[in-house]
């Protein structure tokens, strides 16, 4: 979700958030609970076309899908070895089009109406759930993991510097030093942004 | 009465004061405060809008008292920080911006309306579905002040923006501070920015040391760094 938004005026792009989610969700779980390799090609075939109606560029779709395909360039060799080639490619159909139908999703919808759908799914419970509170969290949870991976990525390199490689308590105390650092100072945003309850 | 007012206020971390009784009216449109790391202009900034409450003392907020009613002091105050990262909340640049407004509960189309532009003003309309954290430095501390602007408040404290960034950035930043409408209080490093301001203040070990039109308040500050 961090980042990948590619803007359009699609079909899927203007479909709103909580039907894709609903759909998403439907989806994901026929295909988990369905073993038959011609409806999984069908499904397969269903979901290219929906990448096509979302004209999305293949470049973008295809680094979505390309971690998945490492996964099971490991996992593929194993399943065929000990339970056959059927449940192999069983397995990889469901894998495949689960990680394309999510891509699509965070590829044709903002962070921002993921939030909006939440916040409307929520307020049924608003009694018991304060759904702006869980739409800001999950906002933070998506920001937090470029702040995180730059703190990593610094920490690394002045480990490095200092010669300490390899240390783990080089990497740990300055890493989690920081994180608290930047929690601290990302709560002081908010509230100065006016998100002070 | 509009303005800022500190009323004998002090705060301190531990054993060593941060500020220590200041009592300052600031009713000018752009005042600068500067000082060296530790002398308290951070921490008398971030009293404007409630960030750090006083120990003793009151700070007064177009006549709002920030203890009592620190949020519609908040709504009346942006606030601007040194690390634009740390400001940065949603993914790209045009939900963060639009991410500020959700607490002002706008109609759809006047929020939309307002990012854009927003968004148009500071020059980010190109990068609006970019992810915010892969903008250079000058671009992000743009789109702080962009999601700071977006809510139009009335005075806008800023601590230190232009610090991490380079000179042409640092430029680029200072020009558009310049530009604003709002009232402005801004804590710099960089004394060229406050050149032009209507009043510089100077602190020193939590105390105001110096308190002048620029050319005086700098020339006092230049004196007392050596």
């Amino acid at each position: 979700m961090i980042g990948v938004f590619h803007p359009g005026d699609s079909l899927v792009h203007r479909a709103p958030a909580l039907l894709k989610l609903g759909l998403l969700a439907v989806l994901v779980t026929v295909v988990a609970v369905q073993s038959s390799l011609v409806v999984l090609g069908a499904a397969a075939a269903a979901t290219i076309v929906l990448f096509l109606v979302a004209r999305l560029p293949a470049r973008a779709a295809w680094r979505q899908i390309v971690p998945i395909l490492w996964v099971l360039a490991f996992a593929v060799p194993v399943q065929w070895l000990f339970s056959g080639w059927e449940s192999a490619a069983t397995m990889a159909f469901r894998l495949v089009i689960a990680v394309a139908l999510a891509a699509l999703y965070t590829l044709t919808t903002p962070v921002s109406a993921t939030l909006d759908a939440m916040q409307l799914l929520l307020r049924p419970l608003h009694r018991w759930v304060d759904a702006d509170r869980v739409g800001l969290a999950l906002a933070l949870a998506i920001r937090c993991v470029p702040l995180l991976a730059d703190i990593v990525r610094e920490v690394l390199e002045a480990r490095k510097a200092r010669g300490a490689e390899g240390s783990v308590m080089a990497l740990a105390v300055p890493v989690i030093v920081r994180a608290l650092r930047t929690a601290d100072h990302l709560g002081e945003a908010l509230v100065a942004r006016g998100f002070d309850d | 009465m509009s303005g800022i007012v500190f009323d004998r206020v002090s705060h301190d971390f531990g054993a060593e004061p941060i500020v220590d009784d200041v009592s300052l009216v600031i009713d000018e449109r752009r005042v600068g405060i500067v000082g060296a790391n530790g002398s308290g202009k951070s921490t008398l900034a971030r009293m404007i809008n409630g960030l750090v409450t006083p120990k003793t003392g009151r700070v007064i907020v177009d006549d709002l008292d920030v203890a009592r009613r620190g949020r519609d002091v908040r709504r009346r105050v942006g606030f601007v920080f040194t690390n634009a990262d740390n400001q940065i909340v949603m993914p790209t640049v045009r939900e963060d911006v639009a991410f500020t407004l959700r607490r002002h509960r706008l109609p759809a189309e006047d929020a939309a309306a307002r990012v854009e532009a927003t968004l148009e003003r500071f020059g980010l309309m190109g990068l609006a579905d970019r992810p915010a954290h892969r903008l250079s430095g000058g671009q992000k501390q743009l789109l702080a002040l962009a999601s700071v602007l977006v809510a139009d408040p009335a005075i806008v404290v800023a601590d230190e923006p232009t610090t991490l960034l380079d000179a042409r950035n640092a430029r680029l930043v200072a020009d558009h501070f310049r530009a604003l409408d709002q009232r402005l209080v801004v804590v710099s490093h960089q004394l060229e920015l406050l050149e032009d301001f209507d009043r510089v203040i100077v602190m020193e070990s939590g105390r105001v040391v110096a308190d002048d039109e620029p050319a005086g308040a700098l020339a006092a500050y230049r004196s007392l760094i050596g």
